[in-house]
C-alpha cells in the first residue's frame, strides 16, 4: 500500500516511491547539467577567438558532449521528475508501477553514461546531430537508444498514474492545467522517442556493419523529427511549470482554462512539424512541404506560444491586482517578489524565451530567410534563448521551490540563490544577443577557428565579428558562473541545508529507513476543485490584465519590426532561384 | 491556485472567454497568417528563393562531372592554393564540389549573369556558406543540388564550410571571383 506524507508548507502529498523517483531524476539532471556547464566553458573559451583555449580535436569532442548533456540528459531527467510530480503529487495519486519507473531510470543512467563514455573515448566527436555518413562508435548510438527507452518508460508511468488517479477518484472534475500541460509534453515525448528509434536503431546497426548504407538526407529529416521535437517537450514542460509557479507564488488561476488548454492542444497538433526548420536549405525538398511544415501548418504552434505569452503573465497580473496592486499599468509587476529566485528565474525565462527565443526562432524558420542564417552561430544563439534560458532557467527556478517542498531542506546560501537568476539570465542574454549579431555577419557554428589557420585559401571576417564573439564569450562565462551558483545552492542545500520536518533526505530514495511517522497517510483525501471566486472586475472594458496586454503588444511590435528587417536583409543578397 | 487544482467549473469548456484574450488571439492569428503568406508571396515576387532542382548521385558520377567541367573551362591555376580557376561562359552550368577539406574548383563569374550552380559532396555533409554575402546551403552526400544564382556584386567571395566535417573543417575554404563585365 502506498504511503503518503504531507508537506506542511505547501500542502502537497507525496507518495513515497514517487518522491524517491522525483529526487533521483532531479539529482541526475543536475549532475548532467554540471557536466554540460563545465564543457560549456571549453566551448565558449575556444570560440572567443582571442582566448582560443582548446585544440581542434578536443574542441569538437567537448562540443559534442556539451550539446548532448545539456539538450538531452539534463532536461529530460528533470522532465521525468516533473512528469511524476504533475501526476502523482498534483493528483494525490500513488505512482503507477514504481518498479518500472526505477527500471526506466536505470536505463536512462546507463544510456547517458554509455554515450558520454563513447564521446570521451574520442572516436565519436560527431556532434549531437551525428549526421551520417560520419560515423560514431556503436555504443554512442546504443547509449542514446537506451536513454530513450528509459525515458519512454517514464512517459508510460506518467500515463499509468493518470489512469490510476482517475480510477481511484483521487480528484474531482478535470485534471489541473499543469497536469494537462505535462500530458502535452508526454505525448510529444512519445512522438519524439518514436522518431528517434526509427532513425537511431538503423544507424546503430549500420555502425556495427549490419546495414551498409543510410541515406544522408533521410537521416536528417527523421533525426530532426526527434531533435527538434525533443525541444518541444521542453516548451510544453516549461510552460506547465510557469503555470505551476504563478499558481504557487500568487494563487493565480488561469484567465481561461479553455484558452490555455486549447493552446497546449495546438502544441500537440503542430509543434512536431518543426523538423522542417533544419531542412530549409537542403537539396530536393519541395517548397510546399517546407512552407507547410516550417510554419507549423500556419504558425498555429506559434499562435499557441503567443497565447501562453499573454495568459501566463496575465493570470499573474489578475491575481496581483486582486491583492490590491492596482496602481497604473505595472504596479503588479513592480511589486512582484523580485528577490525570490523562484519568481525572478521564472520571469526572466518567460521574457527571454518570448522576446529573443521566440522571435528569432520564427524569423530563422521562415523558408527563404533561413538562407541567410542556416548553420551560422545565430542558430545556437537562438536555442540558447529557448532551451538554455527558457527551459533551463525555469527548471532552476522550480528547483528553488522543490528543495524545501520535495527535499525538505532549507536553501543553502540563500543570498547566492537570490542573485543566481540575475547572473545567469544577464550573462546568457549578453551571449545570445552578441552571437545573434555574429551569426548575421556570417560566423559559422560548430567551427574551431574563425581565422582558418592552415587553410590553403584565406578569408577574414570583419573586425565587428571578432568583437561580437568576444563580448559573447564574456556573457557566456557569466552564464556559466550563474550555472555554477545554481549548483552550489542545490548541492549545498542537499548536503548542508537545514532539515525541515518531516524530513526524508536523498538517501531515503535508496532504501535507508526513516521515521515511520513521516509516511503515515494511506490515501490523501480527495483533491477538490479550485474554489469559485466571486467575479471581480479589474482593468476596464473587459481587459482584466491591461499591463500584460501592453507587454504583449510590445512583443508584437518587436516581432514585426525584426521580421521586416530580416526580409530586407534577405532582399540584399544575390538573387537566386 | 487553480492552475494546479482541478478547474473551478466542472464544465470549464463552456465558461466564456474574456475579451482581452479574444482580442489578442485575433491579433496573433492575423500576424501568423501574414507570416505564412509572406513565404508564397516571396516565391512569386521575391528574388531570393531556393530552387528545388536536385538529383540523386554518387561521388564517382558527380566527381567525373566536375572534372569534365574543370577541364573544359580552366583558365589558370591559383598561386596560393594550386587550385584550378575555372571561367565558364555566362549562363552556363557551373560545378562546385565539397570534400575533405576543400571546395573545388575556384569559379570566376561575370557580374549580373545567371548561372546554374551544381553543388555536391564527395564524402560527408558540408555547408556552403558564401561570405561576406551570407548565403548558406546544406550540401548532402548523394545529392546534387542545382541553384540559379546571379552575382550582383563584383569582387572576391569566399565559400566557408559551415557544417562540421571533421578535424580539418576549419581549413575548408573555396573562392568565387566575380568580374565586372
Amino acid at each position: 500500500m502506498a504511503k503518503f506524507r504531507v508537506c506542511p508548507d505547501s500542502g502537497f502529498y507525496f507518495d513515497k516511491s514517487a518522491e524517491s523517483l522525483m529526487k533521483v531524476n532531479a539529482v541526475a539532471g543536475a549532475v548532467f547539467l554540471l557536466i554540460a556547464g563545465i564543457l560549456a566553458l571549453g566551448v565558449i573559451l575556444t570560440r572567443w577567438q582571442e582566448v582560443h583555449l582548446l585544440p581542434a580535436d578536443l574542441f569538437y569532442q567537448v562540443l559534442t558532449a556539451h550539446g548532448i548533456n545539456a539538450l538531452l540528459f539534463w532536461v529530460i531527467f528533470f522532465e521525468i521528475a516533473i512528469l511524476y510530480f504533475a501526476s502523482s503529487t498534483l493528483l494525490r495519486s500513488r505512482l503507477a508501477a514504481p518498479g518500472w519507473a526505477w527500471a526506466g531510470f536505470a536505463l536512462m543512467i546507463i544510456g547517458a553514461v554509455m554515450n558520454n563514455v563513447a564521446v570521451l573515448q574520442g572516436n565519436s566527436s560527431v556532434m549531437m546531430t551525428s549526421y551520417v555518413p560520419m560515423q560514431a562508435a556503436p555504443h554512442f548510438y546504443l547509449g542514446l537508444i537506451l536513454f530513450a527507452v528509459g525515458a519512454l518508460i517514464g512517459c508510460f508511468v506518467f500515463l499509468g498514474t493518470l489512469v490510476i488517479a482517475k480510477d481511484d477518484q483521487t480528484y474531482q472534475g478535470s485534471i489541473p492545467l499543469v497536469t494537462f500541460g505535462a500530458l502535452t509534453a508526454c505525448i510529444i515525448a512519445i512522438f519524439t522517442i518514436a522518431s528517434g528509434a526509427i532513425i537511431l536503431f538503423p544507424t546503430f546497426l549500420w555502425s556495427i556493419g549490419y546495414i551498409n548504407h543510410i541515406d544522408a538526407e533521410m537521416y536528417r529529416i527523421i533525426w530532426w523529427a526527434m531533435g527538434h521535437s525533443s525541444q518541444q517537450i521542453n516548451v510544453a514542460a516549461h510552460v506547465s511549470v510557469w503555470y505551476l509557479i504563478i499558481g504557487i507564488l500568487f494563487n493565480a488561476r488561469p484567465m481561461s482554462e479553455k484558452v490555455s488548454r486549447f493552446a497546449f492542444l495546438l502544441y500537440i497538433f503542430f509543434l512536431q512539424l518543426a523538423s522542417a526548420h533544419h531542412i530549409l536549405v537542403d537539396p530536393g525538398v519541395s517548397a510546399e512541404w517546407k512552407i507547410f511544415n516550417t510554419s507549423y501548418a500556419m504558425y498555429l504552434a506559434v499562435l499557441a506560444s503567443m497565447i501562453h505569452g499573454l495568459t501566463v503573465p496575465g493570470a499573474m497580473e489578475v491575481a496581483q491586482r486582486g491583492k490590491g496592486y492596482t496602481k497604473g499599468l505595472f504596479e503588479w509587476l513592480r511589486k512582484a517578489p523580485w528577490g525570490n529566485p523562484v519568481f525572478s528565474g521564472f520571469f526572466f525565462a518567460l521574457v527571454i524565451f518570448g522576446f529573443i527565443g521566440g522571435i528569432t526562432g520564427v524569423v530563422m524558420g521562415t523558408e527563404q530567410i533561413n538562407l541567410i542564417i542556416h548553420n551560422t552561430i545565430y542558430v545556437p544563439a537562438h536555442f540558447h534563448a529557448t532551451v538554455a534560458v527558457g527551459t533551463t532557467l525555469t527548471f532552476m527556478a522550480l528547483t528553488y521551490l522543490l528543495i524545501p517542498v520535495l527535499f525538505r531542506r532549507a536553501l543553502f546560501l540563500p543570498w547566492v540563490a537570490k542573485m543566481q537568476p540575475y547572473v545567469f539570465a544577464g550573462g546568457m542574454t549578453i551571449m545570445i544577443l552578441f552571437l545573434l549579431g555574429a551569426g548575421t555577419l556570417g560566423v559559422s557554428r560548430r567551427h574551431w577557428d574563425m581565422d582558418f589557420t592552415g587553410a590553403a585559401l584565406s578569408f577574414e571576417y570583419p573586425g565587428t565579428a571578432y568583437m561580437m564573439m568576444a563580448v559573447g564569450g564574456i556573457g557566456g562565462v557569466l552564464g556559466v558562473l550563474g550555472g555554477a551558483m545554481y549548483l552550489v545552492v542545490t548541492v549545498g542545500s542537499l548536503l548542508f541545508g537545514k532539515k525541515l520536518e518531516p524530513s526524508a533526505g536523498l538517501l531515503q530514495s535508496f532504501g535507508v529507513p526513516l521515521a515511520a511517522s513521516a509516511y503515515n497517510i494511506d490515501q490523501p483525501e480527495q483533491l477538490q476543485m479550485a474554489p469559485k471566486l466571486a467575479v471581480e472586475e479589474h482593468g476596464s472594458g473587459g481587459f482584466e490584465a491591461p499591463g500584460t496586454f501592453v507587454l504583449a503588444l510590445a512583443l508584437l511590435v518587436c516581432f514585426v519590426v525584426y521580421y521586416a528587417i530580416n526580409w530586407d536583409y534577405l532582399a540584399s543578397v544575390w538573387p537566386m532561384g | 491556485m487553480s492552475s494546479f487544482l482541478p478547474p473551478a467549473d466542472r464544465i470549464w469548456w463552456k465558461v466564456p472567454v474574456g475579451r482581452q484574450e479574444i482580442v489578442w488571439i485575433g491579433i496573433a492569428l492575423i500576424w501568423c497568417l501574414i507570416m505564412f503568406f509572406m513565404m508564397p508571396y516571396w516565391h512569386v515576387y521575391g528574388k531570393q528563393n531556393l530552387s528545388t532542382e536536385a538529383y540523386q548521385t554518387n561521388p564517382e558520377k558527380y566527381g567525373a562531372a566536375v572534372e569534365t567541367f574543370v577541364e573544359k573551362y580552366q583558365t589558370r591555376i591559383d598561386e596560393q592554393s594550386g587550385m584550378p580557376i575555372v571561367t565558364p561562359p555566362a549562363g552556363s552550368d557551373i560545378y562546385m564540389l565539397g570534400r575533405l577539406w576543400q571546395w573545388y574548383p575556384i569559379l570566376e563569374l561575370e557580374k549580373d549573369k545567371t548561372y546554374r550552380l551544381h553543388l555536391g559532396s564527395m564524402d560527408w555533409n558540408h555547408g556552403f556558406s558564401l561570405q561576406p554575402v551570407n548565403i548558406n546551403l546544406q550540401v548532402v552526400p548523394g545529392y546534387e543540388m542545382v541553384i540559379k544564382i546571379t552575382p550582383d556584386q563584383a569582387g572576391e567571395f569566399t565559400v566557408v564550410c559551415n557544417e562540421f566535417c571533421g578535424i580539418g573543417h576549419h581549413t575548408m575554404l573555396g573562392k568565387i571571383h566575380v568580374k565586372e563585365n
